[in-house]
Protein backbone atom coordinates (compact mmCIF):
# COMPACT_ATOMS: atom_id res chain seq x y z
CA UNK A 1 0.00 0.00 0.00
CA UNK A 2 1.10 3.73 -1.10
CA UNK A 3 1.45 5.52 2.42
CA UNK A 4 1.74 9.42 2.71
CA UNK A 5 4.55 11.10 4.05
CA UNK A 6 2.44 11.64 6.79
CA UNK A 7 0.84 8.32 7.53
CA UNK A 8 4.71 6.48 6.65
CA UNK A 9 5.15 8.61 9.87
CA UNK A 10 2.51 7.42 11.75
CA UNK A 11 2.65 3.78 11.16
CA UNK A 12 6.70 4.56 12.52
CA UNK A 13 5.71 5.60 15.45
CA UNK A 14 6.24 9.25 15.34
CA UNK A 15 2.98 9.69 17.19
CA UNK A 16 4.08 7.00 19.97
CA UNK A 17 3.65 3.43 19.78
CA UNK A 18 -0.56 3.15 20.27
CA UNK A 19 -1.01 4.95 17.32
CA UNK A 20 1.29 3.20 15.07
CA UNK A 21 -0.55 -0.41 15.82
CA UNK A 22 -3.66 1.92 14.90
CA UNK A 23 -2.60 2.63 11.60
CA UNK A 24 -0.81 -0.69 11.24
CA UNK A 25 -4.03 -2.21 11.69
CA UNK A 26 -6.13 -0.27 9.48
CA UNK A 27 -2.85 -1.21 6.75
CA UNK A 28 -3.42 -5.16 7.04
CA UNK A 29 -7.02 -4.11 7.37
CA UNK A 30 -6.75 -2.21 3.84
CA UNK A 31 -3.96 -4.89 1.92
CA UNK A 32 -7.03 -7.58 3.07
CA UNK A 33 -8.70 -6.17 0.20
CA UNK A 34 -5.96 -5.11 -2.19
CA UNK A 35 -6.47 -1.34 -1.18
CA UNK A 36 -3.37 0.72 -2.80
CA UNK A 37 -3.71 3.87 -0.43
CA UNK A 38 -5.63 5.43 2.34
CA UNK A 39 -8.27 8.06 1.85
CA UNK A 40 -9.30 10.32 4.21
CA UNK A 41 -12.91 10.56 6.61
CA UNK A 42 -14.28 13.36 5.51
CA UNK A 43 -17.71 12.90 7.51
CA UNK A 44 -18.60 15.59 10.22
CA UNK A 45 -19.28 12.37 12.29
CA UNK A 46 -18.26 8.87 12.83
CA UNK A 47 -20.42 6.02 14.09
CA UNK A 48 -19.59 2.89 16.55
CA UNK A 49 -21.88 -0.25 16.83
CA UNK A 50 -20.61 -0.74 20.12
CA UNK A 51 -22.40 0.66 22.94
CA UNK A 52 -23.38 -2.47 25.43
CA UNK A 53 -21.87 -2.66 28.56
CA UNK A 54 -21.40 -6.52 28.77
CA UNK A 55 -19.15 -7.66 31.31
CA UNK A 56 -17.44 -10.54 29.00
CA UNK A 57 -16.08 -7.25 26.31
CA UNK A 58 -12.90 -6.76 28.68
CA UNK A 59 -10.68 -7.08 26.32
CA UNK A 60 -12.59 -4.25 24.04
CA UNK A 61 -12.21 -1.47 27.62
CA UNK A 62 -8.41 -2.74 28.41
CA UNK A 63 -7.59 -1.79 24.04
CA UNK A 64 -9.57 1.83 24.39
CA UNK A 65 -7.47 2.39 28.03
CA UNK A 66 -4.97 1.82 26.10
CA UNK A 67 -6.33 4.25 23.47
CA UNK A 68 -7.14 6.84 25.71
CA UNK A 69 -3.50 6.74 28.00
CA UNK A 70 -2.22 7.49 24.59
CA UNK A 71 -4.43 10.30 23.41
CA UNK A 72 -5.45 8.35 20.30
CA UNK A 73 -9.15 9.57 20.73
CA UNK A 74 -11.21 10.15 17.64
CA UNK A 75 -10.73 13.23 15.50
CA UNK A 76 -14.57 13.56 14.92
CA UNK A 77 -17.51 13.36 17.26
CA UNK A 78 -19.37 10.61 16.52
CA UNK A 79 -22.69 8.38 17.63
CA UNK A 80 -23.40 4.62 18.78
CA UNK A 81 -25.89 2.04 18.60
CA UNK A 82 -28.31 2.24 21.01
CA UNK A 83 -27.91 1.79 25.03
CA UNK A 84 -28.91 -1.94 26.03
CA UNK A 85 -31.53 -1.08 29.58
CA UNK A 86 -34.48 0.28 29.88
CA UNK A 87 -36.47 -0.32 33.29
CA UNK A 88 -39.77 0.55 31.61
CA UNK A 89 -39.52 -2.48 29.51
CA UNK A 90 -41.39 -5.79 30.55
CA UNK A 91 -38.99 -8.02 32.40
CA UNK A 92 -38.63 -10.11 35.28
CA UNK A 93 -37.02 -9.74 38.68
CA UNK A 94 -35.02 -12.68 37.67
CA UNK A 95 -33.81 -11.36 33.60
CA UNK A 96 -33.17 -7.81 35.51
CA UNK A 97 -30.44 -9.50 37.99
CA UNK A 98 -29.11 -11.16 34.55
CA UNK A 99 -29.47 -7.97 32.90
CA UNK A 100 -27.53 -6.10 35.65
CA UNK A 101 -24.75 -8.94 35.68
CA UNK A 102 -24.93 -9.19 31.65
CA UNK A 103 -24.27 -5.18 31.18
CA UNK A 104 -22.19 -4.51 34.69
CA UNK A 105 -19.66 -2.51 32.67
CA UNK A 106 -22.02 -0.07 30.77
CA UNK A 107 -21.21 2.51 32.87
CA UNK A 108 -17.38 2.35 32.40
CA UNK A 109 -17.81 2.01 28.82
CA UNK A 110 -19.91 4.86 28.53
CA UNK A 111 -17.66 7.04 30.06
CA UNK A 112 -14.63 5.62 27.62
CA UNK A 113 -17.06 6.57 24.62
CA UNK A 114 -17.47 10.29 26.09
CA UNK A 115 -13.39 10.67 26.66
CA UNK A 116 -13.60 9.50 23.18
CA UNK A 117 -15.66 11.55 21.48
CA UNK A 118 -19.33 10.52 21.81
CA UNK A 119 -21.31 13.36 20.00
CA UNK A 120 -23.89 13.77 23.22
CA UNK A 121 -25.66 11.51 25.94
CA UNK A 122 -28.68 11.34 23.29
CA UNK A 123 -26.05 10.01 20.34
CA UNK A 124 -27.20 6.40 21.05
CA UNK A 125 -29.30 5.05 18.14
CA UNK A 126 -28.55 2.80 15.33
CA UNK A 127 -30.57 5.72 13.08
CA UNK A 128 -28.05 8.38 13.56
CA UNK A 129 -28.83 9.47 10.18
CA UNK A 130 -32.17 10.71 10.91
CA UNK A 131 -32.16 14.22 10.90
CA UNK A 132 -33.67 14.95 14.35
CA UNK A 133 -30.47 12.38 15.54
CA UNK A 134 -28.20 14.56 13.92
CA UNK A 135 -25.59 12.70 11.70
CA UNK A 136 -26.55 12.93 8.34
CA UNK A 137 -23.72 12.13 6.05
CA UNK A 138 -23.72 14.11 2.69
CA UNK A 139 -23.33 12.34 -0.52
CA UNK A 140 -19.85 11.26 -1.68
CA UNK A 141 -18.10 11.71 1.66
CA UNK A 142 -16.30 9.17 3.02
CA UNK A 143 -17.09 7.33 6.44
CA UNK A 144 -15.61 5.04 9.25
CA UNK A 145 -18.71 3.54 10.64
CA UNK A 146 -19.98 0.29 11.77
CA UNK A 147 -23.68 -0.85 12.15
CA UNK A 148 -24.76 -2.60 9.26
CA UNK A 149 -28.31 -0.91 8.83
CA UNK A 150 -26.61 2.48 9.55
CA UNK A 151 -23.71 1.25 6.53
CA UNK A 152 -26.39 0.51 3.94
CA UNK A 153 -28.54 3.92 4.50
CA UNK A 154 -25.37 6.00 4.16
CA UNK A 155 -24.57 4.51 1.07
CA UNK A 156 -27.72 3.58 -0.86
CA UNK A 157 -30.19 6.37 0.42
CA UNK A 158 -27.54 9.23 1.28
CA UNK A 159 -24.76 8.26 -1.40
CA UNK A 160 -21.94 8.30 1.22
CA UNK A 161 -19.25 5.98 1.06
CA UNK A 162 -18.33 3.87 3.99
CA UNK A 163 -17.28 -0.04 3.99
CA UNK A 164 -19.12 -3.04 6.17
CA UNK A 165 -16.74 -2.35 8.62
CA UNK A 166 -16.67 -4.07 12.31
CA UNK A 167 -17.02 -2.44 15.67
CA UNK A 168 -13.28 -1.18 16.97
CA UNK A 169 -12.10 -0.88 13.41
CA UNK A 170 -14.63 1.97 12.71
CA UNK A 171 -13.05 4.00 15.49
CA UNK A 172 -9.58 3.58 14.42
CA UNK A 173 -10.35 4.94 11.59
CA UNK A 174 -12.02 7.78 13.43
CA UNK A 175 -8.84 7.73 15.20
CA UNK A 176 -6.58 8.27 12.37
CA UNK A 177 -8.75 10.31 10.07
CA UNK A 178 -8.35 7.84 7.24
CA UNK A 179 -9.52 4.18 6.03
CA UNK A 180 -8.63 2.19 3.09
CA UNK A 181 -9.81 2.64 -0.23
CA UNK A 182 -11.68 -0.80 -1.23
CA UNK A 183 -15.05 -2.07 -1.92
CA UNK A 184 -18.17 0.42 -1.48
CA UNK A 185 -15.45 3.26 -1.45
CA UNK A 186 -14.21 2.65 -5.33
CA UNK A 187 -16.51 3.82 -8.03
CA UNK A 188 -16.22 0.00 -9.53
CA UNK A 189 -17.16 -1.55 -6.12
CA UNK A 190 -20.48 0.63 -6.33
CA UNK A 191 -22.27 -0.93 -9.26
CA UNK A 192 -24.84 -3.27 -9.51
CA UNK A 193 -23.80 -7.24 -9.30
CA UNK A 194 -27.72 -8.31 -9.75
CA UNK A 195 -30.63 -6.83 -10.31
CA UNK A 196 -34.15 -7.54 -8.45
CA UNK A 197 -37.60 -7.75 -10.35
CA UNK A 198 -40.29 -6.41 -7.88
CA UNK A 199 -43.32 -7.82 -9.38
CA UNK A 200 -45.86 -8.22 -6.41
CA UNK A 201 -49.57 -7.49 -6.23
CA UNK A 202 -48.86 -4.91 -3.22
CA UNK A 203 -46.27 -2.93 -2.18
CA UNK A 204 -44.28 -5.58 -0.17
CA UNK A 205 -43.41 -5.46 3.77
CA UNK A 206 -39.80 -3.63 3.16
CA UNK A 207 -38.18 -6.30 6.28
CA UNK A 208 -39.68 -9.33 4.06
CA UNK A 209 -38.39 -7.76 0.81
CA UNK A 210 -35.03 -7.07 2.59
CA UNK A 211 -35.00 -10.20 3.65
CA UNK A 212 -35.24 -12.31 0.47
CA UNK A 213 -33.21 -9.69 -1.35
CA UNK A 214 -30.23 -10.22 0.96
CA UNK A 215 -30.71 -14.36 1.45
CA UNK A 216 -30.14 -14.47 -2.59
CA UNK A 217 -27.97 -11.71 -3.37
CA UNK A 218 -25.49 -12.40 0.00
CA UNK A 219 -22.90 -9.61 -0.22
CA UNK A 220 -23.25 -8.23 -3.51
CA UNK A 221 -24.92 -5.12 -4.56
CA UNK A 222 -28.29 -5.02 -5.62
CA UNK A 223 -30.37 -2.59 -8.33
CA UNK A 224 -33.81 -2.69 -7.62
CA UNK A 225 -36.96 -1.97 -10.08
CA UNK A 226 -40.71 -1.89 -9.92
CA UNK A 227 -40.85 -0.70 -6.19
CA UNK A 228 -41.92 3.07 -7.80
CA UNK A 229 -45.90 1.90 -8.65
CA UNK A 230 -45.99 2.23 -4.88
CA UNK A 231 -43.19 4.15 -3.53
CA UNK A 232 -42.46 7.79 -4.47
CA UNK A 233 -39.52 8.58 -6.27
CA UNK A 234 -38.85 11.08 -4.41
CA UNK A 235 -37.00 10.35 -1.64
CA UNK A 236 -39.72 12.05 1.31
CA UNK A 237 -40.46 10.99 4.56
CA UNK A 238 -42.10 7.40 3.58
CA UNK A 239 -39.89 6.51 1.19
CA UNK A 240 -37.07 6.90 3.29
CA UNK A 241 -38.26 4.88 6.12
CA UNK A 242 -39.49 1.91 4.08
CA UNK A 243 -35.94 1.99 2.48
CA UNK A 244 -34.67 1.98 5.80
CA UNK A 245 -36.26 -0.76 7.07
CA UNK A 246 -35.60 -2.97 3.55
CA UNK A 247 -31.52 -2.13 3.62
CA UNK A 248 -31.71 -3.31 7.82
CA UNK A 249 -33.05 -6.50 6.36
CA UNK A 250 -30.34 -6.66 3.00
CA UNK A 251 -27.91 -6.09 5.53
CA UNK A 252 -28.68 -8.67 8.47
CA UNK A 253 -30.41 -11.06 6.02
CA UNK A 254 -27.50 -11.21 4.05
CA UNK A 255 -24.27 -8.71 4.25
CA UNK A 256 -25.33 -6.11 1.34
CA UNK A 257 -23.38 -2.89 2.48
CA UNK A 258 -25.39 -0.79 -0.92
CA UNK A 259 -28.16 -1.30 -2.97
CA UNK A 260 -29.70 1.03 -5.43
CA UNK A 261 -33.59 1.82 -6.38
CA UNK A 262 -34.54 2.06 -10.16
CA UNK A 263 -34.90 6.68 -10.09
CA UNK A 264 -35.09 6.69 -6.28
CA UNK A 265 -31.75 6.67 -5.04
CA UNK A 266 -28.76 8.87 -5.62
CA UNK A 267 -26.58 6.88 -7.72
CA UNK A 268 -29.43 5.60 -9.45
CA UNK A 269 -31.14 8.47 -10.09
CA UNK A 270 -28.30 10.13 -11.88
CA UNK A 271 -26.44 7.21 -13.49
CA UNK A 272 -29.34 5.26 -14.67
CA UNK A 273 -28.89 1.27 -15.58
CA UNK A 274 -25.61 2.25 -16.38
CA UNK A 275 -24.72 1.16 -12.73
CA UNK A 276 -25.58 -2.29 -13.38
CA UNK A 277 -22.48 -4.66 -14.47
CA UNK A 278 -23.38 -6.39 -17.73
CA UNK A 279 -24.72 -9.71 -17.43
CA UNK A 280 -26.01 -9.21 -13.76
CA UNK A 281 -27.90 -12.12 -12.96
CA UNK A 282 -31.69 -11.53 -12.34
CA UNK A 283 -34.02 -12.16 -8.97
CA UNK A 284 -37.92 -12.09 -9.56
CA UNK A 285 -39.80 -11.25 -6.48
CA UNK A 286 -43.36 -11.89 -7.10
CA UNK A 287 -45.88 -12.77 -3.91
CA UNK A 288 -44.88 -16.75 -4.28
CA UNK A 289 -41.44 -15.84 -3.72
CA UNK A 290 -42.00 -13.69 -0.96
CA UNK A 291 -44.40 -16.30 0.65
CA UNK A 292 -41.08 -18.72 0.39
CA UNK A 293 -39.00 -16.94 2.46
CA UNK A 294 -41.27 -16.25 4.37
CA UNK A 295 -41.88 -19.99 4.94
CA UNK A 296 -38.34 -20.58 5.31
CA UNK A 297 -37.83 -18.81 8.57
CA UNK A 298 -37.21 -21.08 11.50
CA UNK A 299 -39.44 -20.83 14.37
CA UNK A 300 -37.34 -21.38 17.69
CA UNK A 301 -39.54 -21.01 20.64
CA UNK A 302 -40.01 -24.04 22.57
CA UNK A 303 -43.87 -23.86 22.10
CA UNK A 304 -44.26 -22.94 18.62
CA UNK A 305 -47.94 -21.97 20.12
CA UNK A 306 -47.99 -20.03 22.47
CA UNK A 307 -49.16 -16.65 23.42
CA UNK A 308 -46.61 -14.02 22.94
CA UNK A 309 -45.71 -11.87 25.65
CA UNK A 310 -43.86 -9.22 24.41
CA UNK A 311 -44.12 -7.36 20.87
CA UNK A 312 -41.09 -5.39 19.81
CA UNK A 313 -40.86 -2.93 16.90
CA UNK A 314 -38.35 -0.13 15.99
CA UNK A 315 -34.93 -2.57 14.68
CA UNK A 316 -33.86 -0.23 13.31
CA UNK A 317 -35.28 2.93 15.48
CA UNK A 318 -38.41 4.09 14.04
CA UNK A 319 -38.69 7.51 12.14
CA UNK A 320 -40.75 10.61 13.45
CA UNK A 321 -43.69 9.55 10.64
CA UNK A 322 -43.64 5.98 11.41
CA UNK A 323 -44.11 6.80 15.42
CA UNK A 324 -47.32 9.13 14.22
CA UNK A 325 -48.37 6.70 11.47
CA UNK A 326 -48.43 3.84 13.87
CA UNK A 327 -49.83 5.54 16.65
CA UNK A 328 -52.99 5.84 14.55
CA UNK A 329 -53.10 1.97 13.23
CA UNK A 330 -53.17 1.16 16.76
CA UNK A 331 -55.59 2.71 17.76
CA UNK A 332 -57.61 2.21 14.70
CA UNK A 333 -57.25 -1.13 15.07
CA UNK A 334 -57.89 -1.18 18.87
CA UNK A 335 -61.50 0.60 18.30
CA UNK A 336 -62.47 -1.98 15.50
CA UNK A 337 -61.26 -4.60 18.15
CA UNK A 338 -63.28 -2.76 20.80
CA UNK A 339 -60.03 -2.75 23.11
CA UNK A 340 -58.28 -0.20 24.73
CA UNK A 341 -55.16 -1.36 25.41
CA UNK A 342 -52.90 -3.29 23.56
CA UNK A 343 -53.56 -7.14 23.66
CA UNK A 344 -49.63 -7.94 24.18
CA UNK A 345 -47.13 -5.99 26.02
CA UNK A 346 -45.54 -3.45 23.22
CA UNK A 347 -42.81 -1.79 22.85
CA UNK A 348 -41.51 0.84 20.10
CA UNK A 349 -38.11 1.62 19.90
CA UNK A 350 -36.31 5.08 18.67
CA UNK A 351 -33.79 7.47 18.80
CA UNK A 352 -33.59 9.49 21.92
CA UNK A 353 -33.61 12.60 19.71
CA UNK A 354 -37.02 11.09 17.61
CA UNK A 355 -38.47 10.45 21.00
CA UNK A 356 -38.38 14.31 22.04
CA UNK A 357 -39.85 15.35 18.80
CA UNK A 358 -42.69 13.00 18.97
CA UNK A 359 -43.25 13.63 22.88
CA UNK A 360 -43.55 17.53 21.73
CA UNK A 361 -46.68 16.14 20.11
CA UNK A 362 -50.39 15.34 20.98
CA UNK A 363 -49.33 11.91 19.25
CA UNK A 364 -47.47 11.10 22.45
CA UNK A 365 -50.09 11.10 24.94
CA UNK A 366 -52.36 9.09 22.32
CA UNK A 367 -49.66 6.54 21.83
CA UNK A 368 -49.10 5.81 25.45
CA UNK A 369 -53.27 5.79 26.07
CA UNK A 370 -52.62 2.19 24.27
CA UNK A 371 -50.50 0.87 26.35
CA UNK A 372 -47.71 1.00 24.21
CA UNK A 373 -44.21 1.80 25.94
CA UNK A 374 -41.71 3.73 23.63
CA UNK A 375 -37.95 3.28 24.37
CA UNK A 376 -34.51 4.04 23.00
CA UNK A 377 -32.89 0.76 23.36
CA UNK A 378 -31.88 -1.86 21.00
CA UNK A 379 -34.54 -4.70 21.29
CA UNK A 380 -31.31 -6.95 20.58
CA UNK A 381 -29.81 -6.22 23.60
CA UNK A 382 -33.00 -7.02 26.05
CA UNK A 383 -33.43 -10.42 23.92
CA UNK A 384 -29.53 -11.18 24.47
CA UNK A 385 -30.20 -12.34 28.16
CA UNK A 386 -30.77 -15.56 28.17
CA UNK A 387 -34.59 -15.46 30.09
CA UNK A 388 -35.65 -13.29 27.23
CA UNK A 389 -34.33 -15.78 24.44
CA UNK A 390 -37.29 -18.08 26.26
CA UNK A 391 -39.34 -15.84 26.49
CA UNK A 392 -42.26 -16.10 22.43
CA UNK A 393 -41.75 -12.15 21.64
CA UNK A 394 -43.13 -11.29 17.83
CA UNK A 395 -41.22 -8.13 15.75
CA UNK A 396 -41.48 -6.73 12.56
CA UNK A 397 -38.17 -6.74 12.29
CA UNK A 398 -36.74 -9.46 9.97
CA UNK A 399 -32.84 -8.19 11.48
CA UNK A 400 -33.75 -8.78 15.39
CA UNK A 401 -35.90 -12.30 14.04
CA UNK A 402 -32.07 -13.46 12.55
CA UNK A 403 -30.28 -12.65 15.14
CA UNK A 404 -32.57 -13.47 17.95
CA UNK A 405 -35.61 -16.24 18.74
CA UNK A 406 -38.16 -13.45 18.36
CA UNK A 407 -40.75 -14.49 15.46
CA UNK A 408 -41.35 -12.50 12.64
CA UNK A 409 -44.85 -11.39 11.28
CA UNK A 410 -45.67 -8.83 8.80
CA UNK A 411 -46.76 -5.13 9.49
CA UNK A 412 -50.46 -6.38 9.13
CA UNK A 413 -49.90 -9.67 11.10
CA UNK A 414 -48.23 -7.64 13.71
CA UNK A 415 -51.06 -4.86 14.00
CA UNK A 416 -54.22 -7.81 14.38
CA UNK A 417 -52.10 -9.31 16.94
CA UNK A 418 -51.33 -6.69 19.48
CA UNK A 419 -54.92 -4.95 19.12
CA UNK A 420 -57.13 -8.41 18.35
CA UNK A 421 -55.36 -11.32 19.62
CA UNK A 422 -52.79 -11.70 22.24
CA UNK A 423 -53.66 -13.33 26.12
CA UNK B 1 -5.41 -40.07 2.21
CA UNK B 2 -3.08 -36.12 2.49
CA UNK B 3 -4.93 -33.96 -0.04
CA UNK B 4 -2.73 -30.22 -0.11
CA UNK B 5 -4.53 -26.49 -0.73
CA UNK B 6 -2.97 -23.25 -1.32
CA UNK B 7 -4.65 -20.38 0.26
CA UNK B 8 -3.40 -16.50 0.78
CA UNK B 9 -2.46 -16.07 4.42
CA UNK B 10 -4.33 -13.05 5.94
CA UNK B 11 -2.43 -13.17 9.32
CA UNK B 12 0.45 -15.79 9.48
CA UNK B 13 1.53 -18.56 11.74
CA UNK B 14 1.22 -22.48 11.59
CA UNK B 15 -1.30 -24.91 13.49
CA UNK B 16 -2.26 -28.16 13.17
CA UNK B 17 -5.95 -28.88 14.92
CA UNK B 18 -8.91 -31.23 14.06
CA UNK B 19 -10.91 -30.03 11.44
CA UNK B 20 -14.26 -28.45 12.33
CA UNK B 21 -16.45 -27.65 9.20
CA UNK B 22 -19.29 -25.24 8.79
CA UNK B 23 -20.78 -25.26 5.13
CA UNK B 24 -22.84 -22.18 5.53
CA UNK B 25 -21.81 -18.78 6.77
CA UNK B 26 -20.40 -18.04 10.14
CA UNK B 27 -22.58 -16.04 12.33
CA UNK B 28 -19.51 -15.08 14.50
CA UNK B 29 -21.88 -13.36 17.28
CA UNK B 30 -24.39 -16.01 17.46
CA UNK B 31 -22.06 -18.45 17.40
CA UNK B 32 -19.51 -17.00 20.53
CA UNK B 33 -21.76 -14.98 22.37
CA UNK B 34 -23.03 -17.25 24.71
CA UNK B 35 -19.95 -19.10 25.26
CA UNK B 36 -17.82 -15.81 25.92
CA UNK B 37 -20.67 -14.49 28.43
CA UNK B 38 -20.85 -17.52 30.45
CA UNK B 39 -17.50 -18.75 30.28
CA UNK B 40 -17.74 -21.88 28.91
CA UNK B 41 -14.48 -23.59 28.25
CA UNK B 42 -15.14 -25.74 25.17
CA UNK B 43 -16.22 -22.38 23.81
CA UNK B 44 -19.63 -24.32 22.30
CA UNK B 45 -21.20 -22.66 19.14
CA UNK B 46 -24.57 -21.17 20.42
CA UNK B 47 -25.98 -20.67 16.89
CA UNK B 48 -28.77 -22.59 16.58
CA UNK B 49 -29.13 -21.58 12.74
CA UNK B 50 -25.78 -23.03 11.86
CA UNK B 51 -26.87 -27.36 12.22
CA UNK B 52 -22.82 -28.32 11.26
CA UNK B 53 -21.70 -26.39 13.99
CA UNK B 54 -25.00 -25.80 16.64
CA UNK B 55 -23.09 -27.25 20.23
CA UNK B 56 -20.01 -28.30 18.95
CA UNK B 57 -16.76 -27.12 20.67
CA UNK B 58 -14.81 -24.88 19.08
CA UNK B 59 -11.95 -24.10 20.80
CA UNK B 60 -8.48 -25.47 19.75
CA UNK B 61 -10.59 -26.54 16.56
CA UNK B 62 -9.24 -25.68 12.68
CA UNK B 63 -12.51 -24.03 11.86
CA UNK B 64 -12.65 -24.18 7.83
CA UNK B 65 -15.74 -22.08 6.68
CA UNK B 66 -16.95 -20.15 3.37
CA UNK B 67 -16.75 -16.85 5.41
CA UNK B 68 -18.35 -15.28 8.07
CA UNK B 69 -21.86 -13.04 8.45
CA UNK B 70 -24.16 -11.40 10.48
CA UNK B 71 -23.32 -8.53 12.84
CA UNK B 72 -21.05 -5.75 12.02
CA UNK B 73 -19.51 -6.61 16.06
CA UNK B 74 -18.59 -9.75 14.29
CA UNK B 75 -15.03 -8.54 14.40
CA UNK B 76 -14.73 -7.09 17.80
CA UNK B 77 -16.05 -10.77 19.38
CA UNK B 78 -13.56 -12.72 17.17
CA UNK B 79 -11.01 -10.25 18.66
CA UNK B 80 -12.54 -10.50 21.99
CA UNK B 81 -12.43 -14.37 21.75
CA UNK B 82 -8.82 -14.48 21.15
CA UNK B 83 -7.86 -12.31 23.35
CA UNK B 84 -9.71 -14.36 26.40
CA UNK B 85 -7.66 -17.41 24.70
CA UNK B 86 -10.73 -18.85 23.33
CA UNK B 87 -10.03 -18.73 19.97
CA UNK B 88 -9.67 -21.82 17.27
CA UNK B 89 -6.42 -23.24 16.48
CA UNK B 90 -6.90 -21.71 12.82
CA UNK B 91 -9.45 -20.20 10.53
CA UNK B 92 -9.44 -21.14 6.67
CA UNK B 93 -12.02 -19.96 4.98
CA UNK B 94 -13.13 -21.03 1.31
CA UNK B 95 -13.86 -17.62 -0.19
CA UNK B 96 -11.74 -14.31 -0.03
CA UNK B 97 -12.04 -13.22 3.30
CA UNK B 98 -15.05 -11.17 4.28
CA UNK B 99 -14.58 -7.72 6.35
CA UNK B 100 -15.49 -8.47 9.57
CA UNK B 101 -14.05 -11.72 10.01
CA UNK B 102 -10.41 -9.59 8.54
CA UNK B 103 -11.04 -7.16 11.19
CA UNK B 104 -11.33 -9.55 13.82
CA UNK B 105 -8.42 -11.70 12.49
CA UNK B 106 -6.32 -7.92 11.98
CA UNK B 107 -7.15 -6.78 15.24
CA UNK B 108 -6.18 -10.06 17.20
CA UNK B 109 -2.92 -10.69 15.46
CA UNK B 110 -1.91 -6.06 16.65
CA UNK B 111 -3.54 -6.56 19.84
CA UNK B 112 -3.60 -9.61 21.46
CA UNK B 113 -0.93 -12.57 21.92
CA UNK B 114 -3.26 -14.93 20.56
CA UNK B 115 -2.07 -16.94 17.99
CA UNK B 116 -4.16 -17.85 15.09
CA UNK B 117 -3.58 -17.93 11.42
CA UNK B 118 -6.10 -16.91 8.89
CA UNK B 119 -5.84 -18.20 5.28
CA UNK B 120 -8.88 -17.17 2.49
CA UNK B 121 -9.57 -18.07 -1.04
CA UNK B 122 -8.57 -22.37 -0.46
CA UNK B 123 -11.13 -22.42 -2.97
CA UNK B 124 -14.64 -24.80 -2.74
CA UNK B 125 -13.14 -28.10 -3.20
CA UNK B 126 -11.21 -27.33 0.25
CA UNK B 127 -14.76 -27.44 2.03
CA UNK B 128 -16.11 -29.86 0.35
CA UNK B 129 -12.95 -32.56 0.90
CA UNK B 130 -12.34 -31.39 4.77
CA UNK B 131 -14.53 -33.07 7.16
CA UNK B 132 -15.06 -33.01 11.32
CA UNK B 133 -11.88 -34.14 13.07
CA UNK B 134 -10.17 -34.64 9.70
CA UNK B 135 -6.60 -33.76 10.79
CA UNK B 136 -5.72 -30.12 9.17
CA UNK B 137 -1.68 -28.06 9.39
CA UNK B 138 -1.43 -24.82 8.34
CA UNK B 139 1.75 -23.78 7.38
CA UNK B 140 3.47 -20.37 7.49
CA UNK B 141 3.15 -19.58 3.95
CA UNK B 142 -0.89 -20.53 3.48
CA UNK B 143 -0.49 -24.04 2.14
CA UNK B 144 -3.34 -25.90 4.23
CA UNK B 145 -2.67 -30.02 4.49
CA UNK B 146 -5.73 -31.99 5.25
CA UNK B 147 -5.39 -35.92 6.29
CA UNK B 148 -8.36 -38.37 5.81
Amino acid sequence: MILTKEQRAMLEGRQGETMAKVVKTLVMYGEAFGAERMVPVTSRYGHTVISFGIGVMRPVYQLYDQLLSANAVSRQPFSADPRPLDKNIPSSLLQDLVFKVMYSQQDRYEEQLRKLGLMGEDAYTCACYLPEAGNVPQRGEILSWAESSAVVYANSVLGARCNRNSGIIELMGSIAGFVPEFGLLTDDGRRADWIVEVRTSTLPDAQLLGSAVGMKVLEKVPFVRGLDRWLSRELNERTCAYLKDFGAACASNGSVGLYHIEGTTPEAADLGETIIRENAPVYVVDDEELQRVKDSYPCIWQDPDAVPKLCFMGCPHMTLGQLREWTDRVEEGLRAAGNKKVRIPTVFTTAPAVKAEFEKTEDAARLKATGVVLSTICPLMYMNNPLSKKMPVITSSNKLRTYSSARYYSDEEILAKITKEGK
Amino acid sequence: MTKTFQGRVVTPGAAKAPALVSRGGFNTLASYQMALMFGDKQVKCGDQNNPDLYHKPMIGKALCLPETIGSTTGGMVLYCACALGKQPACMLFSKPIDSLAASGAILAANWTEASMPVVDSLGEEFLAYVKDDMTVSVAEDGTVTVEG
